[in-house]
């Protein structure tokens, strides 16, 4: 999963290397906390969220094979 | 990436050596000039040849199709890609079992994923490439259907002589829409409404 997020984000930014991704699992949520360079803020969230939009729901629809809820917060 | 560094009298001819040996042009390339080159005196003494780095810039459509590879692999599913490119549009068909993942309820996930190849493919690209993402032909079977509806409403406007608000589609599935009854001379057809909720009406004329 965190590979995925890897995947999905790391060519939309500037600065790969600020990226990182950590995991926190909770009794019935997974909560994925990405943090990109201040820079890439606007790269990864988009015009109205809509690249963050569209990140969640690759993201989400990986997940629905785990049988626990999964959040991806972005800073 | 292929790379080359390659000398020369000038810049110039160096830069030309290199893509030469890479069989590429230049707006293929990415140039990086390590050393200008002196031409000494009288070109004897003193001379420095130039020295430059020339890269390949990697096929943005090849580049694309990787990173779409690196995100359907990720599903643990059997997924293969092909791609196909007319003019600026380049579509990507995955096939494979289990694909319904992939295209998710009305194909949120499948646009989600058509619109980050989008940025990608045109991130680095100085040439604006409209993109595709199908899966198993979905897109023509939702075309049709489409095309159906259209075609339904259509008649429904006319015998009705009341507006028709379809439900909100994204920006190629209206288009079908607006296409479809282009030539119907009984009805006109707008988009109303703002992004992501914009959607297609019906007018009878």
């Amino acid at each position: 999963m965190k590979a995925l997020i890897e995947n999905i984000v790391v060519p939309l930014v500037d600065y790969p290397e600020a990226i990182h991704v950590t995991e926190k699992e909770e009794e019935n949520k997974i909560v994925y906390h990405l943090e990109v360079h201040a820079d890439d803020v606007g790269k990864v969230i988009g015009k109205n969220g809509r690249i963050a939009k569209a990140v969640r729901t690759v993201v989400y629809a990986a997940g629905m094979k785990s049988n626990k809820r999964i959040y991806l917060d972005i800073m | 990436m292929r790379q080359v560094t390659a000398t020369g009298l000038s810049v110039e001819e160096a830069v030309q050596s290199a893509l030469k040996q890479l069989n590429i042009t230049e707006n293929q390339a990415t140039i990086d000039v390590i050393e200008e080159g002196k031409k000494g005196f009288l070109g004897l003494f003193g001379s420095k040849r130039a020295i430059v780095k020339v890269s390949m810039n990697e096929d943005p459509v090849k580049k694309a199709e990787k990173y779409l590879a690196g995100i359907v692999n990720q599903f643990d599913i059997d997924i293969s890609i092909e791609s196909s490119i007319k003019d600026n549009v380049v579509t990507y068909h995955l096939s494979g079992e289990k694909i319904a993942i992939l295209i998710g309820k009305r194909a949120q996930t499948l646009n989600a994923l058509q619109y980050l190849v989008q940025l990608v493919i045109n991130r680095e690209s100085n040439k604006y490439y409209t993109v595709i993402v199908d899966a198993e032909g979905y897109r023509k079977r939702r075309e049709d259907t489409l095309v159906q509806l259209a075609n339904r409403k259509a008649s429904q406007v006319v015998e009705r002589k009341r507006d028709v608000k379809l439900e909100p589609m994204p920006s190629f599935e209206r288009k079908i829409i607006h296409t479809a009854l282009q030539n119907n001379r009984a009805v006109k057809t707008f988009s109303d409404g703002v992004e992501p909720n914009r959607y297609v009406v019906i007018r009878s004329v």
